[in-house]
This record gives C-alpha cells, structure tokens and sequence, in this order.
C-alpha cells in the first residue's frame, strides 16, 4: 500500500495504491489519525489505484468515519472507487456510510 | 493393476497444491497470490479470483490474529486445487480453534455509530465462497474448508 496526500484549504485527498490487508491496515490508520490529530475532519479517499482492500480496510474506514462525523465536524468521502472494491462495500452495507464521488475533484468540490 | 491404481491417486493428488506459510500478516500477500494463480490457471473469472483471494485472506487473517494469538511463529498449511468444477481450499493450523460459524452475522444495516467493528471478515468469506466447513480435533488440529464454483457468480 503506497499513499500521499494533497492538502486543500478546507479538506485533505488521500490518494491510496496498492493493497490495503491486515498487514498495510494499520499504516492507513496512522495516516488518517494524523490527519484527525491535526483537526482535519474532511477528508477524500482517492482509491484509482486501489488493487484490494480485506474487511481490515473496512475496519479502518468505519472507525475513521466515525471520528471525522462525530459532532458533524467533518466526513470522509470515496473517490474512483474501483468496481471490484465496490461490490465489497455493497456487499457488506458500507455503500450506506460513505458518499462514493467519480473522482476526487469532484469530491473536493462538494466540501 | 497396482500401477493403474497408483496413476488414479497421482491424478486426484496433483489436482492439490499444498504450501506451509508462517503466520504472519505479512504473508497475506504471498497467500492470495498462491490461491489466486491456481483459480487463474482453471480459468476463473477476475471477480471470482478476486472474492477466492479475499476469502482466502479473511481466513488466514482469523488463524492469525485469533488461532494463533498467543502462539509465535505458527503455521497455516494450505492445500488449493481445482476439482469437478470447484476450487477448493483446506486451510490447515495448529491453533486455538476458531469455527467462523460461531461468529454471528454483523450489523450491515445499521447507522455508523451502531456498526459493530468485527465479524465482517468471516461474513465476506460467507457471502464471497460457495461452502464453508470447519472441523477441530486434538490430534490433527483445525481445518477449514472452502469451495467456490466456477462461473456460478460472474
């Protein structure tokens, strides 16, 4: 899993490559907690490179989204979510926790 | 006839392939990769490959974190073959038994706060394959079994 970030006015994009397993999980969730720990609540997941995510992914993003929407401070939105990833998260309902953009200007536009 | 015989066990012998991995996350990589050739060799579609790898991965993530919680450099024998039509995979440990069918069904429905955090790797290997058995003994430990037919789901 590789990730960088661009840093807008009022939201972050975390572009995100590779594969997100029990193994690379807990590097997302370093990443996004720093971006919490700085008061950064808006954030965008660029996933166009994304080759995989397991449900330890998926536990990543539920604790991350409950973080950035407590106190409607902010929210993570998806972007380029590739279709084989998608049908994981609709299978496993979290198609319902996350706004799914097409891509990630899109998504920063819409904060 | 004994040869004969011998031939019969070497033909539904090399349907399995079979290789020990020591369990650690970072060899999920190298197991999906395993299950994944041989569904790709049989002909299985980019969508099933995808849901045998991820089914493979959730399973081995289990025995990892859970089996072996307490066990150091444990092993998880996998056994993947492609037979009347299925892929199968015995995934073999040494481990505390973990039964996935004693993990009830997460919350998929519910708002963020109310989701429960766990339960959602044994529910993918549910939903991704097409079977799904384990059994556990003193003697020869866990075994999980998983099958997948080919061109069932797209």
């Amino acid at each position: 899993m590789e990730t960088s970030i661009k840093k807008y006015k009022n939201c972050d994009l975390v572009t995100l490559s590779g594969r997100v397993d029990s193994s690379t999980a807990p590097d997302l969730t370093k990443i996004l907690d720093s971006l919490t720990g700085d008061s950064r609540y808006k954030i965008i997941l660029d996933m166009s490179d994304l080759e995989y995510m397991s449900s330890a992914g998926f536990r990543t993003l539920l604790s991350s989204q409950r973080e950035c929407k407590r106190f409607n401070r902010g929210e993570i939105l998806l972007a380029s979510v590739p279709q084989i990833v998608k049908e994981a998260l609709d299978l496993t309902g979290f198609d319902e926790l996350f706004k799914i953009f097409d891509n990630g200007a899109d998504a920063v536009n819409s904060f | 006839m004994a040869a004969f015989v011998e031939k019969m066990w070497a033909a539904i012998y090399f349907k399995m392939n079979k290789s020990v991995f020591t369990a650690h996350f970072e060899i999920l990589d190298e197991i999906r990769e395993f299950v994944g050739e041989i569904a790709r060799r049989n002909g299985f579609s980019d969508k099933e490959i995808y849901a045998i790898q991820c089914a493979a991965d959730e399973a081995s993530s289990n025995i990892i974190e859970h089996a072996y919680a307490e066990i150091e450099n444990g092993k998880i024998e996998i056994e993947c073959g492609f037979v009347d039509g299925e892929l199968k995979i015995v995934m073999r440990d040494n481990g505390k038994p973990f039964d996935p069918s004693s993990i009830p069904e997460p919350n998929i429905k519910g708002d963020l706060f109310e989701r429960e955090i766990g339960g959602l790797g044994v529910f993918l290997m549910r939903k991704l394959m097409d079977k799904i058995s384990y059994e556990s003994s003193l003697e020869s430990g866990n075994k999980l079994t998983m099958l997948k037919i080919k061109g069932d789901s797209g």
